[in-house]
């Protein structure tokens, strides 16, 4: 299957942290005839073991999370509105007025918001907080309500992959199906060296499923395969972007959670320049990933992480370009081909 | 003890680039070590065998100091940076600082910065670059650095320094293993990486050794001029009770307080209400374990003119080997 084909496809499930067992069955389905052996564990993360032409004397795992940002109801109302939160960061600004998709039902509802008719003086271009937000499923009772939907359901941001403008793509889930399309893409092909990869739960809130990956895998290296948010937008001065769009794989030195590992670092710029593969260096120190998770883990590991730039991240619109989705691949593949 | 702080606080060791400070203990450590390892974060771990080997002893001190990570570039040359650790930005501003690679910079603030406005993320360094490309050859994004090193001597037995966090503290367990008797349990002297971004290092650490007790060594608050006391310089090792990140378990506090009056040691209890120490992850790694810290009274913490009180890491220096020969 053709990459982008299958990008889309990953993209359009439906998998909030705590729920990705449908994101993980899919990607059962695309690797049992790879011939890699693989496990899940015992709070869904799979993991994947892909023999190579040669052993490694080190361990090395490549990671990306399966689980996305979404929401969850905490509440029916007796006028059958929905109160909710979110699980995993979503700023309330990109929230009202939305198109949610429930996991289990498939129902569809729409985040309320007040019109700007009805709205005083006092509301007018105030975003009100996610705890006064409801969604409505179109129901007019409790009772009618709960017949769709109940406290502790999950959903997400609607599926709404596309092609976009020229060479991007959109989607709620590019964070981070598209390390998880890649992985599958690795695993199904042939490798020169013994390889792990994980595929794992519940990043969004806190890399819970990395760490448990760790503690039972205790990989030498880890290198994560993630989205990083991109700061070519609107009015954002040069030094302060992070990353942009159409620049390359973003290799990160350091962000909130994680001081990477110097060698593997320059590594991966070396290889970029060797192949030829548009690299670019995260110029803001914010943000993080699991690989805090695997640094510190268990005895620790070396970590790196190769990221693609994605402009509003943890939105219904994430907006990446293909080019540098291709130059994430080829960069890991080119560093996991090597004997690190 | 005065010749490792000076070799010590001169080495170039920002959160994440401990190697050199690192191969400096090593190579001090290793006529006395039974076993030296380092882990993939950097971790020092040096082993002295004991009389009973079914107990083991973590002893921690972190190498690495608070710094700068270059950000950005601009079009004129200045290098725009993000904290490594909590920066004291008005101690910080208008200072020297100098790169791993050696290059040197200074350390300025936004023309029209108010005092009240200081922060980070009005500071830029100039290395006298005329223009982006320039400053490009010496340095690039991700680069780190830090105030250059000062140790002064103040009046008595009091010097001033940059780093003396967590250097010191390096000196006292370097010093310990040196000098004492056969331990009661082995004991591993380990020398952390990234304690200033969280008490990063230690967690693995911990893990690979799982020990029984564990002590850190790490600085904290003496009284200051116009500031509540912690704890005072001069009046010896301070025996922590809590600090935000740990409740030091009280065998520990009480062994050590035994230890101290058994051998005259001066010791005074620091009751810490901010800041975390890698005790914390000796204590809860794997089942856990009984973890304390020896900590060592200094004044201007996080500025380039630290100030210490050289009778207190004597004593903290007697009470740590005392726990070590004694055992619990």
């Amino acid at each position: 299957m053709e990459f982008f084909e299958r990008l889309k496809e990953y993209c359009d499930i439906l998998g909030p942290s705590g729920m990705e067992d449908l994101v993980r069955e899919r990607i059962i389905e695309d690797i049992k005839d790879s011939g890699a052996e693989y496990e899940v564990d015992a709070v869904g993360n799979l993991v994947v073991f892909k023999k190579g032409r040669q052993r490694r004397d080190k361990k090395l795992l490549v990671a990306a999370h399966m689980d996305e940002v979404g929401f969850m109801v905490t509440y029916v109302g007796e006028d059958g509105y929905l109160w909710f939160d979110t699980v995993g960061g979503i700023d309330r600004r990109v929230v009202s007025g939305r198109r949610l998709k429930f996991c289990k039902n498939g129902i569809i509802g729409v985040v309320a918001s007040k019109s700007i008719h009805i709205q005083k003086p006092s509301e007018f271009g105030i975003c009100e907080p996610v705890s006064e937000m409801n969604i409505d499923i179109g129901c007019y009772d409790r009772e009618s309500a709960c017949k769709l939907a109940k406290v502790g359901d999950c959903a997400t941001f609607c599926p709404n992959y596309e092609d976009f403008g020229d060479g991007l793509i959109k989607s709620k889930a590019l964070d981070d199906r598209f390390g998880c399309a890649l992985m599958v893409d690795m695993i199904n092909s042939d490798l020169e060296y013994d390889t792990y990869f994980a595929f794992n739960t519940c990043e969004e809130i806190g890399c819970d499923g990395a760490s448990e990956v760790c503690y039972r895998i205790r990989p030498d290296i880890a290198v994560i395969l993630e989205s990083t948010t991109a700061g070519d937008v609107c009015g954002a001065p040069e030094g302060r972007r992070a990353c942009e769009v159409r620049k390359g794989a973003v290799i990160s030195h350091m962000d909130g959670g994680t001081i990477y590992d110097k060698e593997l670092v320059a590594l991966a710029l070396e290889v970029g320049k060797e192949q030829d593969i548009p690299c670019q260096l995260k110029n803001i120190v914010a943000g993080g990933n699991e690989a805090s998770a695997f640094q510190k883990g268990a005895m620790g590991a070396r970590v790196l992480a190769i990221s693609a730039p994605t402009r509003y991240i943890h939105s219904a619109c994430s907006v990446a370009a293909k080019e540098d989705l291709i130059s994430v691949g080829k960069l890991a593949r080119a560093i996991i081909e090597r004997k690190i | 003890m005065l010749t490792l702080t000076k070799k010590f606080t001169s080495a170039f060791s920002v959160s994440g680039m401990e190697k050199p400070l690192a191969e400096i203990i090593k190579n001090e450590l290793a006529p006395v070590a039974d076993a030296i390892e380092t882990d993939p974060m950097g971790n020092l771990l040096v082993l002295k065998k004991g009389k009973d080997s079914s107990r083991k002893v973590m002893i921690a001190a972190h190498m690495d100091e608070i710094g700068f990570v270059v950000t950005s570039i601009d079009g004129d040359g200045y290098i725009h940076v993000s904290n490594i650790g909590g920066i004291h930005a008005v101690a910080s501003s208008y200072q020297k600082v100098k790169f791993a690679n050696g290059v040197t910079g200074v350390i300025v603030l936004e023309n029209g910065t108010k005092a009240a406005d200081i922060s980070v993320k009005k500071m830029v360094i100039d290395i006298g670059a005329k223009d982006k490309k320039a400053a490009e050859k010496r340095v690039k994004i991700g680069d780190v650095c830090a105030v250059v090193p000062m140790l002064q001597k103040l009046g008595g037995s009091r010097y001033a320094a940059k780093a003396f966090d967590d250097r010191i503290g390096c000196v006292v367990a370097a010093y310990a293993a040196l000098h004492c008797d056969t331990p009661a349990y082995d004991t591993w002297f380990v020398f952390t990486v990234q304690e200033e971004v969280g008490c990063r290092g230690s967690r693995p650490a911990a893990f690979r050794i799982m020990p029984d007790y564990g002590i850190a060594l790490d600085v904290t608050s003496a009284g200051e001029c116009g500031g509540s006391a912690v704890t005072k310089l001069g009046e010896g090792a301070a025996i922590k009770i809590k600090d935000s990140s740990v409740l030091c378990s009280p065998m520990i506090i009480d062994r050590l307080t035994e230890l101290a009056k058994e051998g005259d040691i001066p010791y005074q209890y620091e009751v810490l209400t901010a800041g975390g120490t890698d005790t914390s992850s000796m204590q809860m790694v794997g089942a856990g374990c009984a973890a304390g810290c020896i900590s060592i009274p200094t004044r201007y913490i996080h500025s380039p003119v630290e100030t210490i009180d050289m009778k207190d890491l004597d004593a903290c220096a007697k009470l740590l080997t005392a726990f070590i020969e004694k055992g619990v």
